[in-house]
């Protein structure tokens, strides 16, 4: 809400600067966002009246003016503008002024002719006007007044973040109310005064939504000149309140919409059809809306309708066709009450609102409607003329305020400080709140403009905000300590995040929401979470692969001449339970990386290599220890048929890694494929506490294997026979070296695995050893056709 | 006996004269050795007089030694020239760059995470977690926010398809905590939210850090403890200046905005309050018995403060010359 300080000051003055002002708000919990100046500075302004205005005798377009300043002799001044003219009352700038950017005035010559000053436009003031050239100013502007003063420039605009809670400061009254209260300074009380009819026309009225509109006013008045002017000033403050001047009597109500805090709407009487309705709509029901926006309506708006049809959206927009124009010369004002609820969320379905629609959905105050219409019937009958009828007032269901208790025991526990019960009264009575002191407390009685004062909690918030939250002290809490639990299965995500750091992956943040074609080629999902309301087209799924993301992150690099990347993200995938909805068990986390690029960072002494499928299955195997994952060849979408691998822990799939498909390489346009890992977080993140064994004293025995078989045989398969068939005396067998070539039959491979024996008790010799490599040998010559290399 | 100096004297000078090993063992065997010029005047004792074998035996076996002591301080010398030449030799530019493996890094705001959930542990605070894709229940009614709610309106929210949304702020994180645990409860509940905007200070995704304190007793004032305390080291600066400035939140009552004051005045950095007697009811918590409160920062704009970067997409933009400054 933006408003003018001298409007402000008009209803409440406390002796504080508009710093002081801005901050008292803002710690009252009125936020001012921002203060501006209404005009820029300039000095030796005053207003001038033309008493001649001559040609120029050396120049076509300048005229020679004499101008009156009030200092009883006329100044010659010079002028260029086309709407100078004997008469008008213009500002002038006289010699020693300073205009904004620093322009100083001086007596000077223009083409020969002498020149006292400057009339001026609204722009080279700084208040820009709509006229092109002088600002006119009224024919009563005071001749020799400065212009500052005049035109109220020294003023400030402050522009406040009201909190939903606060509807009653929406307007000027209400912030002088809480300015009142939080200074002590005296409110002015305005008067409002009935109008007496001069005429008898009243529009019937019926409220059929008793709940939704709890009072509707109405008045006629008939003869009205719609097409009078607005007065300046209220031009003024509508503009400093950041309101366009539109017409004189939507300007009324719009001025008592800020100041009253009172929405106000005004209907052309030759347009209605019968008398008002207040109902819910029919479903199916039109309107074409003063936003030019046509609106269908649904059995749940609250609609203002004749006899014949739908007139306004209530308290949310009036209709194009029933509003007053300039033209109109009999109209009928409201002024209503429109329950909260009846309004809440409405305007926002579809796509727009209005002040009025703000103020209502907050809640505005429900005894104000009557002071609202006579404030505005006063104005229209200043403004443009006309007679009043009588206030036709329908009343409701009004909301009822229940008291309050707040206890000034409850008070102290919950802020941590202890107010007496005078101090806490004290405050209470500052607020305008009515109440009965208690035994243990209060019993408050929230007035008709508060909407937030429903429980203790919210009262005792009100204490403390007069108060001062500054005036709370802090000291360290005291509480009971408590170790926290420190689980060694659980790794810290730290952990994980710093173990791919250390190896050499930089970590990344990607959108949630992605592509819905990333979905389709790098997860096989045809089927993703998807938004209603996503921001653009290319965030409208949400994704259930952390690699698409991983993806994207490589081209973007690339394109940025990365020569070599290696990424990885920690985060939330999204899928569907069996009912098809996303539920907390449909939310995995998952860590994954991609790798791409040479092995190692170009350096000296190191071969460019590509990084590769093993490279990267070190990495998740090590992120993976203690434990031992096992890699079977699997099918993703993602990835190359041939180069792609399931990882199990202990029988589950917790994760798959491989080398992108080159056809996804060659579509996302990456010049080779990366080598991506995803895995389920839960997974890494269990750990298993070491359980040491005993570690044997007596020398281990070393035997190396190399075994040829077919190229389909498998290190795991050939490991898994080693393992059924091994002895207790063989402690390990691991594979170190694969060849391929001179002296391996084509098709086939040599596979060389050490084998370690060891015995606890005693020193082994051939006779122990031969035995159980023997029992290997024959083991994956039966199984897998493994013959030794000789 | 002047053969005896005479021989000494060549030996000597032979010793002098050699610079390898070998040759050194050469020049010992000709002087020492079976049949070493020495060795012989020694064989030759025998022939000489009785009273003269002595003196002579004496005056050789001085020779001896002092052959000896040189050709030892001649090895010595050579395998010590030797080893300087190796060392020379073997001597590296260690300004060469190390090789290898480089490391990577974490995302600033993992960083600044980490950071906060440190700090807060130390204090007794657990880290929880919750889904993302959130029930209107958890993200807005048990928070106090009812449907058409005008501070649904604060945050834009993202819907899915079948109602639910994506969580506009991480509190519904302490809706599910509080359902399932009860007090005392401290935790910290750092994640992901969602929101409809976007330019350089709004991200339509972006991190919250939610604080929440549950106990018998715990007080507004215990709240701005923690917090001022929680912002002076987290900037490291004691004398950094809090302010709490009324404001409102459905789920929080009395409620307040966090500033401190940066160098171009007044910053907002949070937002906090009293657990609303409506939220610990919705949670099976007695809120005559417990008070609790609850802040909610932004992480990314603790990482803007506290690494200095300005625009806040750069923290989506994973552009790896931006993040490798954090490594």
């Amino acid at each position: 809400m933006q408003f003018s300080e001298h409007w402000l000051r008009n209803w409440v003055n406390p002796s504080l600067s508009s710093e002081e002002l801005s901050y008292l708000l803002t710690m009252a919990g009125l936020e001012v966002e921002e203060t501006t100046a209404a005009a820029p500075a300039f000095t030796g302004v005053v207003i001038g009246e033309v008493k001649e205005c001559v040609k120029h005798e050396n120049a076509d377009r300048l005229r020679v003016t004499k101008v009156d300043v009030g200092t009883g002799e006329l100044v010659q001044i010079v002028c260029g503008a086309p709407n100078v003219a004997v008469g008008v009352r213009v500002p002038c700038a006289l010699p020693g002024a300073v205009l904004p950017g620093d322009f100083k005035i001086k007596p000077t010559k223009m083409r020969g002719v002498e020149s006292g000053g400057m009339l001026c436009s609204g722009k080279e003031l700084g208040v820009p006007e709509d006229v092109d050239g002088l600002m006119l100013l009224p024919a009563d502007a005071p001749v020799g007044q400065n212009i500052r003063d005049y035109l109220g420039l020294d003023d400030q605009l402050f522009t406040l973040k009201i909190t939903p809670n606060r509807a009653d400061c929406l307007s000027i009254k209400g912030i002088a109310r809480e300015v009142a209260a939080l200074t002590g300074a005296a409110l002015q009380a305005q008067t409002i005064t009935a109008i007496a009819p001069q005429i008898d026309d009243v529009v019937p009225v019926a409220i059929a939504a008793p709940q939704a509109c709890g009072r509707y006013i109405g008045r006629v008045i008939r003869n009205v000149n719609a097409a009078a002017p607005t007065p300046d000033w209220m031009k003024r403050r509508l503009e400093r309140s950041g309101l366009r001047s539109i017409s004189a009597i939507v300007d009324v109500t719009n001025y008592v919409l800020l100041e009253q805090g009172q929405p106000m709407h005004a209907f052309d009487l030759a347009k209605l059809d019968g008398g008002i309705t207040v109902r819910m709509a029919k479903a199916g029901e039109q309107l074409l809306c003063l936003n030019e926006k046509t609106v269908t309506l649904a059995e749940d708006n609250l609609v203002i309708a004749d006899n014949a049809k739908v007139l306004a959206i209530a308290g949310i927009m009036g209709g194009e066709k029933s509003g007053v124009t300039t033209a109109s010369t009999d109209i009928m004002l409201e002024s209503a009450f429109f329950a909260p609820a009846a309004i809440a969320g409405k305007a926002r379905a579809w796509g727009f609102g209005s002040d009025s629609s703000f103020r209502f959905e907050r809640g505005v105050d429900f005894e104000l409607q009557r002071d609202a219409m006579e404030r505005a019937t006063e104005l229209v009958l200043s403004i443009c003329g006309g007679e009043a009828g009588p206030l036709n007032e329908q009343v409701a269901e009004l909301p009822v305020r229940k008291g309050v208790k707040v206890r000034t025991a409850r008070v102290a526990r919950l802020l941590g400080i202890t107010l007496s019960t005078e101090q806490i009264a004290t405050i209470l009575t500052r607020l305008g709140l009515v109440f009965d002191t208690l035994e243990d407390g209060f019993l408050v009685h929230a007035p008709s403009f508060r909407y937030d004062i429903e429980i203790e909690e919210d009262l005792i918030e009100e204490v403390a905000r007069v108060h001062g939250y500054d005036a709370i002290p802090y000291e360290a809490p005291a509480a009971r300590l408590r170790m926290l639990a420190l689980p060694e299965e659980r790794r810290p995500r730290e952990d994980i995040r710093h173990f791919l750091a250390g190896r050499d992956y930089q970590e990344v943040v990607s959108y949630a929401f992605v592509e819905e074609v990333w979905e389709r080629d790098f997860a096989g999902n045809a089927d993703p979470v998807r938004l209603i309301n996503p921001i653009a087209s290319q965030m409208s799924v949400m994704r259930s692969s952390l690699i698409g993301g991983l993806v994207n992150v490589l081209q973007g690099n690339l394109n940025r001449k990365q020569p070599r990347v290696r990424v990885f993200e920690v985060a939330r995938v999204f899928g569907k339970n069996a009912a098809g909805k996303a539920d907390e068990t449909t939310q995995p986390e998952k860590v994954a990386g991609l790798a791409w690029g040479p092995r190692v960072a170009e350096q000296w002494g190191a071969k460019a290599e590509r990084i590769d499928f093993y490279d990267v299955k070190a990495d998740v195997e090590a992120l993976l220890l203690p434990a031992q994952a096992s890699f079977t060849k699997a099918a993703h979408p993602a990835f190359h048929p041939g180069r792609c691998a399931e990882i199990s822990l202990n029988g589950k799939v917790i994760g798959v890694m491989g080398e992108l498909h080159p056809k996804w390489a060659q579509q996302y346009g990456l010049p080779t494929p990366p080598v991506l890992f995803e895995l389920d977080l839960a997974a890494v993140e269990q750990r298993t506490a070491t359980k040491a064994q005993l570690v044997s004293k007596l020398q281990p025995v070393r035997r190396d294997l190399a075994l040829v078989v077919d190229e389909q045989v498998t290190v795991a398969a050939m490991l898994d026979t080693f393992r059924q068939h091994a002895s207790a005396l063989v402690k390990e067998v691991a594979l170190f070296d694969v060849y391929r070539g001179k002296g391996v039959e084509e098709g086939k491979k040599s596979l060389a695995f050490r084998v370690v024996l060891q015995d606890d008790a005693r020193t082994l010799t051939d006779e122990d050893v031969e035995p159980a490599i023997q029992k290997l040998l024959d083991a994956v010559a039966n199984a897998h056709a493994a013959q030794l290399r000789l | 006996m002047t053969n005896v100096d005479a021989i000494l004297q060549a030996g000597l000078a032979a010793v002098e004269a050699v610079s390898d090993l070998i040759e050194l063992e050469q020049v010992k065997a000709r002087y020492l050795g079976k049949s070493g010029e020495l060795t012989e005047l020694l064989k030759q004792l025998g022939k000489l007089p009785p009273e003269e074998r002595k003196a002579a035996g004496a005056t050789i076996n001085v020779a001896k030694q002092a052959f000896e002591t040189a050709h030892n301080a001649r090895r010595d010398l050579i395998n010590a020239q030797k080893l300087e030449a190796q060392l020379a030799a073997e001597s590296l530019d260690v300004t060469l760059p190390g090789r290898g493996l480089s490391t990577g890094g974490l995302h600033p705001v993992a960083l600044t995470l980490e950071r906060i959930a440190t700090l807060f542990r130390s204090m007794g605070f657990q880290v929880a977690d919750g889904p993302e894709i959130e029930t209107d229940f958890h993200n807005f009614q048990a928070l106090n926010i009812p449907e058409n709610h005008p501070a649904r309106a604060m945050a834009d929210t993202f819907y899915v398809e079948g109602g639910d949304v994506l969580r506009t702020h991480t509190s519904p994180i302490q809706v599910r905590y509080m359902l399932n645990n009860e007090p005392p409860i401290k935790i910290v509940a750092p994640g992901r939210v969602y929101r409809v905007d976007s330019d350089a200070t709004h991200s339509p995704m972006f991190h919250q850090m939610e604080g929440l304190w549950v106990e018998e007793g715990v007080s507004f004032a215990d709240l701005k403890a923690v917090v001022t305390d929680f912002l002076r080291r987290f900037f490291e600066r004691d004398d950094l200046q809090v302010r709490f400035r009324p404001s409102f939140f459905p789920f929080t009552e009395p409620s307040a905005e966090i500033d401190v004051l940066g160098e171009r005045g007044w910053l907002e950095v949070g937002g906090c309050g009293m657990v609303h007697p409506n939220v610990l009811r919705n949670v099976n918590i007695d809120p005559e018995k417990y008070s609790g409160f609850a802040f909610g920062i932004g992480l990314d704009r603790f990482a803007m403060l506290r690494y200095g970067v300005n625009d806040l997409r750069l923290f989506f933009e994973n552009d790896l010359n931006f993040l490798k400054q954090f490594n």
